[in-house]
């Protein structure tokens, strides 16, 4: 299964990286708080500490990832994989690292909305929508537009973006449930929901934390087929517990374990499965 | 899929049937009222004491604020329990403009307020420069709770304060300045406060016209801040807005700063209860700092809990129906009014936890279920 996306996917990543800017919504001048991704790496975290009270969440972590890569980040409980993903996103400064998105923007400089509008998109371990607005209205807050407030006061929906949220809800298979609350949701379609919401925001970076999470089998294969067609136009980065589900989304590509908040093996995810000190940290002590 | 169009801003802001029910108000309030007490001669079964007018008018006030309280409670889900300062501080400042209106007609036929030739002051504190002008005074009722929101709201949003600590910060500001109010010193009439107004714009204030003009623009008022509500609520940012209620981080992540937004939606409402106030004291005919006591501010947030939270005319059926009582009550047994307003808050929280209008609305909808199951 999957064999046609997996095998396209790579062909995306190769020529994605700067000869298709059209393909990347580019065409843009140069400009520092731009993304620039000219030499293929979207994301660089160097030597990033954090600790909360004496305990170290993030040791000396370094991490690159490549423009279109789909990766996968496992890790035993406690590894850093949330903490990580807080640093990336503003949530949490770190003590000490840097932390570029693209080659000129420093996140470490950066609030929240901040590093959302610089595009990267972040769906969080416990599904977050707004509850009591419908499907239909929760993508149309995240949809990407002018944010201020003087713009969310006059803004009226055009065809053009109406017609990008009815795309998303067949993405996403949320179509007869447009103009129901988002509270009324099964779990599974509110991580869908949630997931929308991400690809709304159109960000270039897109952060999973356990998004197969709660899901039927049958909604977690649909997922990763779902992020499968999404990796060469996005980058994702998806922390999992669920092997089967990494196994799905990895074939071919790189998988990362975090231990004690910096990176203990990278790889293909046989080879990391294989690797000692991975097998000791997750069976041993 | 349907793709809800665009509607037209009047469509978006109300149905028809609430645009029926405004046009109704506004017959009543901007016309029956009048003709009842100022046409139809005292005495006539069906002529309209000034005394009523003046209470409905109250109350109307109090309406503004309900709906004030909902924009911040209801819609953004920060709760004030301080809101009642904004109301006093825009009290204030058309008191201020109300005593320089006595002129030489005060009891020691002076330029100054009575209360300052009390103190033997001789002269005007600088803050109250200008303020025999009517429309400096107008400004000051704008400028003044309006700058003390943004400062106050700039600095607890940013700080990322929340929930029952925000809620217990409001309360302690509104305390505080009743306190800084008391005081003599402070120069507002310590706590007799500002009363014994005689004129406004030259007319007499206790006159059955002055009163009637005086209502009809508080129920001009009442509407317009409603449309302007609606406007709000209706629009992106109100949905901005009912984000930040459910879920902040989200919204922060979806690349909104939550801090104008809730700023923008604070001022407003603080600016609204200010403009309650100034409506308010010239038609009763006093003000002090009790109304900044906290109690005050917390039988406000009273007044949108039973009427239903985020709904708008629920707050404004709560704040009238709380008043009507309390006038009754308060009259009959004096003693029991707070007892029992606990009592309906209880009750409120217990049973009608969607309020007045949310329950009346449940049951509604259930009807209307049943009787499609009943055709089917």
């Amino acid at each position: 299964m999957n064999a046609a996306i997996t095998e396209e996917s790579p062909a995306h990543i190769s020529s994605g990286g700067s000869a298709q800017p059209s393909a990347l919504g580019g065409g843009r001048p140069v400009d520092p708080t731009q993304l620039d991704t000219t030499h293929g790496v979207i994301l660089y975290l160097e030597s990033i500490n954090v600790s909360f009270d004496g305990f170290k969440a993030i040791n000396n972590l370094n991490l690159t990832i490549d423009r279109g890569e789909l990766r996968c980040v496992i890790g035993p409980n406690g590894a850093g994989k949330t903490t990580m993903m807080d640093v990336i996103t503003g949530k949490t400064r770190p003590d000490n690292g840097t932390a570029f998105f693209g080659q000129t923007i420093d996140l470490t400089k950066l609030s929240e909305p901040q590093i959302a509008h610089a595009g990267i998109g972040r769906k969080f371990q416990k599904p977050t929508v707004f509850e009591q607005l419908s499907v239909f209205e929760n993508l149309e807050l995240a949809m990407k537009t002018d944010k201020g407030i003087w713009a969310s006061l006059r803004a009226k929906l055009s065809g053009e973006q109406g017609d990008k949220i009815a795309a998303n809800l067949k993405l996403i298979q949320l179509e007869d449930q447009a103009h129901r609350p988002a509270g009324l949701l099964s779990h599974g379609q509110k991580q869908w929901l949630e997931i929308g919401m991400l690809l709304m925001q159109e960000p270039q970076l897109l952060l999973l934390d356990e998004p197969a999470a709660g899901m039927t089998d049958a909604e977690t294969e649909r997922s990763g087929e779902l992020f499968l067609s999404l990796a060469g136009q996005y980058t994702l980065v998806v922390v999992e517990h669920d092997m089967d589900f990494i196994k799905q989304i990895s074939e071919g590509r790189k998988v990362t374990c975090l231990h004690e908040g910096s990176v203990l093996s990278e790889g293909p995810l046989d080879q990391v499965q294989n690797d000692e000190r991975v097998i000791e940290v997750y069976l041993g002590r | 899929m349907t793709v809800p169009m665009n509607k037209t801003l009047t469509e978006r802001i109300f149905g028809p049937k609430a645009w029926t029910g405004l046009a109704i108000f506004a017959a009543i309030a901007l016309i029956l009222v009048p003709v009842l007490n100022l046409v139809v001669p005292d005495g006539n079964a069906l002529h309209l004491s000034t005394y009523w007018v003046t209470l409905i008018a109250k109350i109307m006030c109090y309406a503004i604020v309900a709906l004030a309280m909902d924009l911040v409670w209801g819609y953004t889900g920060i709760l004030s329990l301080g809101h009642g300062i904004f109301f006093a501080l825009g009290g204030y400042a058309m008191g201020m403009y109300l005593m320089r209106a006595i002129g030489r007609e005060g009891n020691y036929q002076s330029d100054l307020p009575d209360f300052m030739v009390f103190l033997n002051w001789k002269e005007l504190p600088w803050y109250w420069v200008g303020t025999e002008h009517f429309l400096w005074a107008m400004v000051l009722v704008v400028l003044v709770p309006g700058l003390l929101a943004l400062i106050f709201g700039f600095f607890a949003f940013r700080s990322r304060i929340k929930g029952v600590y925000f809620s217990i910060i409001t309360q302690a500001l509104t305390f505080a300045t009743m306190l800084l109010f008391f005081r003599n010193e402070t120069g507002f009439g310590g706590n007799n406060g500002f009363t014994d107004f005689k004129r406004i714009l030259g007319y007499h204030i206790t006159s059955p016209t002055t009163r009637i003009v005086l209502f009809a623009l508080t129920a001009l008022f009442l509407m317009g801040f409603l449309l302007l509500a609606r406007y709000i609520v209706t629009s992106k940012l109100g949905r901005v807005l009912a984000a930040i209620r459910d879920a902040e981080t989200r919204v922060m992540f979806s690349g909104y700063n939550p801090l104008p937004y809730k700023l923008f939606i604070w001022v407003v409402s603080a600016v609204i209860c200010a403009i309650a106030g100034a409506l308010f004291v010239p038609q009763v005919g006093i003000i002090n700092p009790s109304e900044m006591s906290p109690a005050n501010s917390i039988e406000i947030a009273i007044w949108v809990a039973v009427g239903g939270r985020g709904s708008l005319i629920g707050p404004l059926i709560g704040a009238g129906l709380i008043n009507g009582v309390k006038s009754w009550f308060t009259v009959a047994f004096p003693e029991y009014w707070l007892y029992f307003l606990g009592l309906i808050f209880v009750l409120v929280t217990l049973y009608l936890p969607r309020g007045v209008l949310g329950e009346l609305q449940g049951l509604m909808r259930r009807g209307l279920l049943q009787k499609r199951g009943e055709r089917a």
